[in-house]
Parts: structure tokens; sequence; C-alpha cells
């Protein structure tokens, strides 16, 4: 038995994946929000080619965010990973080609001139921005309303719906959340990393889409308070117990979403610094490194804000509530749980550290200059 | 239960998407260990050529990194996707290893590989060499970690059943990083992917000697690929060896049928280099024996018996029927709410996964009849012809790498490596080691079958329920895809490879000038 008690145990891990998933849209949120500005902030080929650059030495980097998130979850959180990987197929379908084609539109764009081909690996690169941001948006608003699965007694799962049930009016509105956060977040690494038109560019679109952020993020708080039953553990659950999903019962309950913030006041800090990171985004639009910190911070707390209303939930059965998974009934074992603590608590502050020091080496805005000299390594 | 063909199309996305796969990876373990070489001997040196060669290899290795990058993320998800019932039954084992590879790997090769191609201004030569390396590093480890979750699908040692949450539990995660399945497989698939990439550089080179260009950066680089590369192939067919002995100890249903043992021989048992299997009359026609061979690789012993596929399917009958007794121990249990196994039900519920194949046959599996257990038996044994030849010309192309590196080693030792009729050879020999390694996941994947987890769950119902709609269309999709995929990342690596290194000092050649007139 490890010497940290179950239930921290489940707490804990709770607490990583929420900062895996804050680190991924952090981090490869802006280069996705870079990716779907590309066709209204950068005009020519130079341009579209500082673009690539000025996200070019980090992407990848970036983006294992995702991949460990995904291999967290599947260590952590198994039955997590198992519902809603095959609950959301068509849609991780769609994830899955736009993250296939994005490794491949950086590289392969640059290599040949030809217009036609540099055309064609533009409009992937833009796809592969948008795709994601909405797709994951979506994903997101469906865990307010619930998932169509049941487990059987075998814990087996299966599915009612499909892709266009995911496709309503109140995840689409996520969706549109999730696409301005990046667009804000994007634009400012962009107005960092650039110089004269192109970040002039940037830094207007990231003003605007802070704007649109305030304004859905609102609507969204609205709707969810009014408009959307949410779910409840019936009785007591043991935070200790097995995990076995069935265990328990579940029930749904008008404004039940907003229940942990008039538990816990304090943490209402993540819905104001969300709001005030968009503010001074646009605010501070004339110190570039500020505005790029500011939309860090409210892409991060939106994320978060999104996690504790959903707390102790992961996802929840809109088919058959007592199927949905919480953090005491889906995790890993303790003694698995405690290994991947360990592993996370060595090695996370390794990658935080030489991420910091690659971001430190590639410091400074991307220019056209740079780009003519060194046409032979850059994107 | 998942619908049948749900089951038969997740295999077949998951053995295109995984081979496809692998048809990067071996390239970048190889090609990073080779670009590390290369840059310390620049380092060391300072002679300018070593850094261009870097570069020009490197440019490549972009490339191929890329498509390695991109089809792995669909290997992640897909056990998600298509395999919700594996995942959530072996989660608690498997998901370890691989986020532990996230961590631990991924972030290392993919964070420093932007330094790679956009450091070289920026750092010192010394830094600059010590994030190729870490790249290298970064490479070879995800391969240490996912094959450690692989080798734990074939030898699943260290974990329990736990009947409060039906599924697998870690019991030693010890047993689990220390399996020595993974060992020998590590060693094994990370020589081929050395052997890989020291033949995509002789061959490359060869290309350019017979061409009479860059002969410079032909030569060294066929050098320094020749020694690594003779090296690299004794590994593969050494470790290869140990790759038998380990898969002997744990999978002696796959060494049965890759040798096409019908009956267990009197020890020790001789080894067949060519025959024909027929599965009808259970017989191999045509035989070539070696006496003694088989004992000897699978055994190490004169006197252990290598068992042949009747005996071990009267095993697996046994086994059936003891993971019944098991069965009906567990429904009880569950009935009790009892979240551990006593020791007297231990045995039996060891042998649930094989209770578990009769599901393919009925759902009711207690009422099985012993004819249907003699079925689910009988289904324990992979395809035999399938087997005996992937292995056999995997193990024939290990020999002739050993033949050929050591050819390019001796002439490149006398300095006289441009003989047409060798740079041919070496040229023609590309696309070899990529046969070989795709065969041997085909051994080592297919052989396992019908198990996902060897002797714990079967394949048929790790498998998601999902609407076979959703199967077709995802694997239409990543066919399409990747096809065109393909055909541009290899016109890019040709186009690249005819133009050479540093085109730039090609007169009006940037690195992005149509190659015409080049050659
Ligand atoms: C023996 C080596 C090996 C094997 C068996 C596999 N891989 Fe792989 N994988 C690599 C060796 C590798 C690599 C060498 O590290 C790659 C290939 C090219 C590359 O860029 O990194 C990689 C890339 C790669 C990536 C992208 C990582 C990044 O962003 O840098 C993912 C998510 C996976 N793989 C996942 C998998 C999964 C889930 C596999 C099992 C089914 C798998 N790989 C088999
Ligand atoms: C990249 C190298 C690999 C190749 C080329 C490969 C090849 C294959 C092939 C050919 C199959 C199909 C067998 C069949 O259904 O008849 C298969 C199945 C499978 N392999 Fe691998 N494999 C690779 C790596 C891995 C690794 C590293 C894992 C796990 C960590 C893995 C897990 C699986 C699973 C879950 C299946 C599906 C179930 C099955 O059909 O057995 N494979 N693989
Ligand atoms: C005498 C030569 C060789 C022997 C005796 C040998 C033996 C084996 C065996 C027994 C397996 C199956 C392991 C299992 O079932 O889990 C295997 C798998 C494999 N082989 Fe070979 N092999 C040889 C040469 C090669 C060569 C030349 C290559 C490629 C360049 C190669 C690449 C692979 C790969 C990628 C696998 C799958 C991964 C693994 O299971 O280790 N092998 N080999």
């Amino acid at each position: 038995m490890p010497p940290i008690d179950y239930a921290t145990l489940r707490f804990l891990w709770w607490a990583f994946l929420g900062l895996l998933l804050i680190g991924f849209a952090v981090t490869d949120g802006f280069d996705l929000g870079a990716a779907l500005l590309q066709p209204f902030v950068a005009r020519n080929d130079t341009e579209k080619r500082l673009l690539l650059n000025a996200i070019g030495p980090i992407w990848e980097g970036n983006q294992v965010w995702l991949i460990l998130g995904g291999g967290a979850a599947f260590a952590a959180w198994p039955p997590l990973y198992a519902v809603s990987f095959s609950g959301f197929y068509l849609a991780m379908f769609l994830v899955l080609a736009a993250l296939i084609l994005r490794p491949v539109a950086f590289t392969f764009r640059s290599k040949l001139e030809g217009v036609l081909w540099r055309r064609v690996w533009d409009w992937a690169f833009f796809v592969s921005g948008l795709v994601p941001a909405l797709v994951f948006g979506v994903a997101f608003g469906n865990l307010f309303l619930g998932v169509p699965f049941r487990f059987d007694d075998t814990l087996r799962v299966s599915y009612e719906g499909g892709l266009f049930g995911l496709l309503n009016p109140w995840a689409l509105l996520c969706g549109l959340v999730s696409v301005a956060m990046l667009a804000m977040h994007g634009g400012s690494w962009l107005a960092l990393k650039t110089e004269g038109a192109l970040a002039r560019r940037a830094r207007t679109a990231a003003s605007w889409a802070s704007l649109v952020v305030i304004l859905l993020f609102t609507l969204a708080g609205l709707w969810l308070a009014f408009g959307i039953a949410g779910y409840v553990i019936a009785g007591t659950i043991d935070p200790a117990g097995p995990s076995n999903p069935l265990d328990k019962s579940v029930l749904r309950e008008a404004g039940a979403w907003l229940r942990n913030y008039g538990i816990h006041r304090w943490i209402m800090i993540a819905p104001a610094l969300a709001y005030l990171g968009a503010a001074a985004t646009a605010a501070l639009r004339g110190r570039p490194l500020l505005a790029f910190l500011a939309s860090g911070v409210s892409v991060a707390a939106i994320v978060a804000t999104a996690g504790l209303s959903l707390f102790p939930f992961l996802l929840p059965s809109s088919l058959d509530p007592r199927s949905s998974l919480t953090v005491w009934d889906a995790s890993s074992s303790p003694t698995t749980l405690f290994i991947m603590l360990v592993a996370t608590l060595v090695f996370l502050p390794i990658v935080i550290l030489y991420t910091a020091w690659i971001f430190r080496v590639m410091r400074g805005p991307v220019t056209a200059v740079a780009l003519e000299r060194d046409s032979d390594s850059l994107y | 239960m998942p619908d049948i063909d749900v089951v038969q199309l997740a295999r077949l996305q998951f053995a295109l998407t995984a081979l496809y796969h692998f048809l990067f990876v071996p390239l970048t373990l190889g090609l990073s260990v080779l670009l590390a070489v290369m840059e310390s001997v620049y380092v060391m040196t300072g002679r300018a050529i070593w850094k261009e060669m870097t570069k020009f290899w490197g440019t490549l290795f972009g490339i191929n990194f890329a498509m390695g990058v991109a089809t792995g993320i669909t290997m992640e998800f897909q056990f998600g996707t298509n395999w919700a019932y594996y995942s959530h039954y072996v989660g608690d084992i498997f998901g370890a290893p691989l986020a532990i590879e996230g961590l631990m790997a991924f972030f290392l090769e993919a964070s420093f590989i932007g330094l790679f191609f956009f450091g070289w201004d920026r750092l010192s030569r010394l830094g600059h060499l010590a994030v190729t390396w870490l790249v290298a590093i970064g490479s070879n480890l995800s391969a240490l970690w996912i094959l450690i979750a692989n080798a734990w699908m074939q030898n699943p040692a260290g974990a329990r059943f736990d009947p409060a949450t039906m599924r697998m539990e870690v019991a030693s995660f010890y047993d689990v990083l220390f399996n020595p399945v993974a060992q020998a497989k590590f060693v094994h698939t990370v020589s081929a992917g050395y052997v890989t990439g020291a033949m995509f550089v002789l061959s490359v080179g060869a290309f350019y000697l017979l061409r009479g260009r860059h002969r410079e950066i032909a030569k060294r680089s066929i050098t320094v690929a020749a020694s690594f590369g003779l090296a690299s192939a004794l590994s593969v067919v050494v470790l290869g060896d140990e790759s038998g002995y380990t898969a002997g100890l744990n999978q002696k249903m796959k060494i049965a049928a890759i040798e096409a043992m019908w009956q267990t021989e009197k020890p020790p048992a001789s080894f067949t280099i060519f025959g024909f299997p027929d599965l009808k009359s259970e017989t191999t026609r045509d035989q070539i024996r070696v006496p003694w061979a088989l004992g000897l690789i699978a055994t190490r012993s004169l006197d252990e018996p290598v068992e042949g596929i009747q005996q071990l399917v009267a095993d697996a009958e046994q086994r059936i029927r003891n993971g019944l007794v098991g069965y009906k121990d567990l429904a009880q249990l569950r009935a009790q709410h009892s979240a551990s196994v006593p020791p007297s039900m231990q045995p039996a519920i060891g042998d649930l996964g094989y209770a578990l194949l009769l599901k393919r046959i009925r759902p009711d599996i207690e009422n099985a009849t012993d004819a249907q257990v003699h079925a689910a038996a009988l289904g324990t044994v992979p395809n035999v012809p399938v087997l005996f030849w992937t292995f056999r010309f995997m193990v024939g192309f290990g020999f002739y790498f050993i033949l050929l590196f050591a050819t390019a080693f001796y002439l490149a030792s006398r300095r006289t490596l441009e003989r047409a009729w060798f740079l041919r050879l070496a040229l023609w020999s590309l696309p070899l080691p990529w046969i070989a390694a795709e065969l041997g996941w085909i051994v080592a994947e297919y052989g396992r079958q019908p198990w996902i987890i060897d002797g714990v769950l079967p394949t048929f119902l790790g498998a998601s329920s999902e609407p076979v709609g959703n199967l077709w269309f995802s694997l239409v999709g990543f066919v399409l895809f990747y096809s065109t995929l393909a055909v541009v990342e290899l016109y890019l690596m040709v186009k690249y490879v005819r133009l050479g290194p540093n085109p730039a000092a090609a007169p009006g050649a940037g690195r992005l000038a149509p190659a015409a007139g080049q050659d």
C-alpha cells in the first residue's frame, strides 16, 4: 500500500489532469491560435513563413502536453480514457486528422516553391488549428450535458447517439469560446514574436478576440446557471472505495453546476481571472509580453473554471446517470496512482525547466532578414 | 460483446496504422544516433564538412520525423477509440509506461528537435551537440517505454485480477518494468532501427558515388554507416536469438507455430530451415532440418523438450476447464461484493482468460459442451504458415545485413569503396531493413493471436462496442489520408536526396529551387 491514502491520491490526480490540460491550452494553445489566425493576419508568403517560424522551434514540444494528457488519462483514469475516446469516436477522428496534418504542414510547406503546393499546405495548416480548437470546446461543452453511455455489469461501455448529437447549440457555444480564447492567445504570441504589419494585425486580432471571449464566456455562464441541469451524487460515496462507477447513484438538479462556487467561495477566483486576463490582453496591447502573459492567465482560468464546475464529475452519463465517471470511482489502483505521482513529480519539473530554457534561447522576434539568411534550416 | 466485424476492422486498422508508424520509427531511431555521431566528429575535429553532413542528413531526418510524430498520435488515440474494453481492463498497468514515455521521452525529443533545426546560430558548438544527443536519447527512451508496454502484452507479469473493479491491477511494478521480454525486445528493436539508419546512409551515399557527386560527403557518411551498421546487424542477430529464447519461455505456442512443430519431439528438438507447413494434415512437407538446433535456441539445453502444437492445445483445453471454475467463483465473489480473491480460488481465476475464449462461441460460457471447449482450445493456435515464413525471411535478411555491412566495412577500411557492383548492391538493399522490421512485428503480434494480452484477455473482447460504420469511416479515412501523405513524403525525400548536401553552393540553386539540371 502506498504511503498516501486513496482519496488524496485521487484528488491530486484530478488536479494533475487539470494541470496537463491547462499546460496544453496555454502552450500548444497559442500554436493552434496562430494557425487559425493565419489566413487573416498573414498576407503574403514572407509573412506566412514568419508566422510559421514564430512557433516553429517550440510547437512540437508544446504538443506533447496533449499526448501526455492522453497518456496520463490512460494511466490514472482508465475508464475516462476508454469512455471519452470511444464515445467521441468521430470527433476524435476529426481531431486526429487535424493533428496528422499539422506536423506535415509545418515541415513540408516551405520545402518546395510551387504556388499551389504552398497554398494547399497553408489550408492544411489553418484547418489543423481550427478543428482541434473547435472540437475540444464542443467536447467540453458536452461534458456539462452528459454523454449518452452506459456500462454493463462487466464494465463494458456502450453508447447511443453519434457525432451529430454532439453538435447542439450549447456545445457549439463552448466551441466558440474555445476558438476565441485560442485566437486571443495565438494573436498575443504573434504580436510578441513578429514585427511590422504582421505584428500589428496580430495585435488587433488578439484584442478583438479578447472582447469576444468576455462576451461568450458571460453568455456561457448564464446559460449554465439557468439553462442546464447539473449532476450530483446522491447520498454518500466512499472516496477511497473501489473504482466501480456502478456502485453509486446520481441525480440531475437545476443549477447544480454552480454548486461548488457556493460551497467554496474562493474558487470564484478562476472565473474572475478569466475576465481579468482577457481584459488585460486588450488593455496591455502596447506591451506585448505582458499582454501575452495576461492571455495565458485567461486561458488557464477558463479551463480551470470548467473543471471546477464539474468536480467531482469527470464524465457524466445522460443515458444512465449511475454510470457517470467521478473522481472517486474512475481512477487506477492506489499503487498505480502513487507510482505515477512520483514519476510526475520527478519529471515534470525537469520538463518545465528545459522548456523554459528553450524559450529563452529562442527569445526575440523572428525577422525577414533571419528568414533570408537561414533559409536552410527554417520552415 | 463487440460485433465480430468491429473486431476484424479494429484489428485491421491497428495493424495498418502500426505498420505505417513503424515505417518512420526505425529511421528516426537510427538516424538520430548517426546525426549525433557525425556532429560529435565535427565538434572534436572542427572540420566543417562534418557539420555540413549533419545538416544534410538532418534535413532528411526532419521530413521523416514529422511523419513519425503524425502517425504516432494515431497510435496513442487508438487504444481508447477502438479498444475501449482493453483500455478499461488493463489501463491500470498498461497506461503507466505510456504516460511515462510522454513525460520522459516525448518531451525530450520533441522539445529539442526544434533547437536542432533552429539553434545552429544561437548555441555554442557544444551546446548544439548536446541538443542533438538529447534528441537521440529521447527517441531511444521512447522506444524503451513503449516496448515495456508492448512486452507486458506478450508476458503479463506483475498483475492480478480485482473482482470489485473487474479489471487487472498492478501487483508489482518492478515485475512490469524488468520484464525479461521487454529487455530482449528493446535491444532487438532498437538495433533494428540502427540497421535501418545505417542502411539509409549507406544506400544514399552509394547513390552519390555511382553518380560521382558529393564524393567527400558520401565516402565519409558510408564509412560511419558501415561500422555502425555492422555492429548493429550483429546485435540484431545475436539479440534476435535472445528474443527467441524469451518468447520460448513465455509463449510456447508462438515458438511452436514459428517452427511448425506439430508434435513434441524427443529433446533436443531439431530446427526446420525450410518446408511447407500444411494446416489440414498438421504436418510440414519437404522439410530440411538441422538436428538439435531448435532445442538449443529455445531452451538453452539438450534435455528439455520444446512442446509441440498438439500438446499445447491439450494444455489449453485443460486451462479452459479450469478457467470455467474460476468464472463461477468470480460470480460468487461479485455477489458477495468481495474486493479480493481468496487464495483457494486464485489458480482457477488465474485461468479466467482461457474461459473467456469461449465467449466467441456462446455468451453463457458456463454451459459450454466438451466439443465447444475443444474448439476454443484449437483457436489458440496462430496462423502457422504465415509465422513460419515471415520469421524465416526476417532471419534471412539479418544474415544478409551482416554480410553487406561487413563488405562495406572492409572496402571502406581499404579505401576501395568505388566499385560499381558493391554500390549498386548497397543502393538496391535500401528497402530491406524496413521489410525485415515489419515482418518482425508480424511475427510478434500476429503470433500472439488470439490473445490481446497473452493468456489474460482474448483479442475479440478487447474491442470497443462501436457501430461498425464508425470503423469503416475511420479505416477508409486513414487509408486515404496515409496513402496521400506517403506519396508526398516519398516525393520530398527523393527530391531532397537528389538535391544533395548544401544546395545553396550550387549556382542559382537555393534549397527551394527545382532540382532540374542538378543530376
Ligand atoms: C520501437 C520504437 C517505437 C514503437 C514500437 C512505437 N513508437 Fe511511437 N514513436 C517512436 C518510437 C516507437 C519514436 C522513435 O520516438 C517516434 C517515431 C518518430 C518520431 O518522431 O518519434 C515516435 C512517435 C510517437 C508519437 C509522437 C511523439 C512526439 O510528438 O514526439 C506518439 C504519440 C507515439 N509515437 C505513440 C506510439 C504508440 C501509442 C505506439 C504503440 C502502439 C508506438 N508509438 C509504437
Ligand atoms: C510500431 C510497431 C508495431 C507494429 C508494426 C505492430 C504490428 C501489429 C500487427 C500487425 C497487429 C495485428 C495483429 C492481428 O490482429 O492479427 C497488431 C495488433 C496490435 N498490437 Fe501491435 N505492433 C506494433 C507495436 C505495438 C505496440 C508497441 C503495442 C502496445 C504497446 C501494440 C499493441 C497492439 C494491439 C493493442 C493490437 C490490436 C489487437 C490485436 O490484433 O492483437 N503494438 N500490431
Ligand atoms: C537472425 C536474425 C533474427 C532473429 C533470430 C530474430 C528473432 C526474432 C524473434 C524471435 C522475434 C519475435 C519476438 C516476439 O515474439 O515477441 C522478432 C521480432 C522482431 N524482429 Fe527479429 N530476428 C532477426 C532479425 C531481424 C532483423 C534483421 C530485423 C530488422 C532489421 C528484425 C526486426 C524485428 C522486429 C522489429 C521485431 C518485433 C519486435 C520484437 O518483438 O522484438 N529482426 N525477431
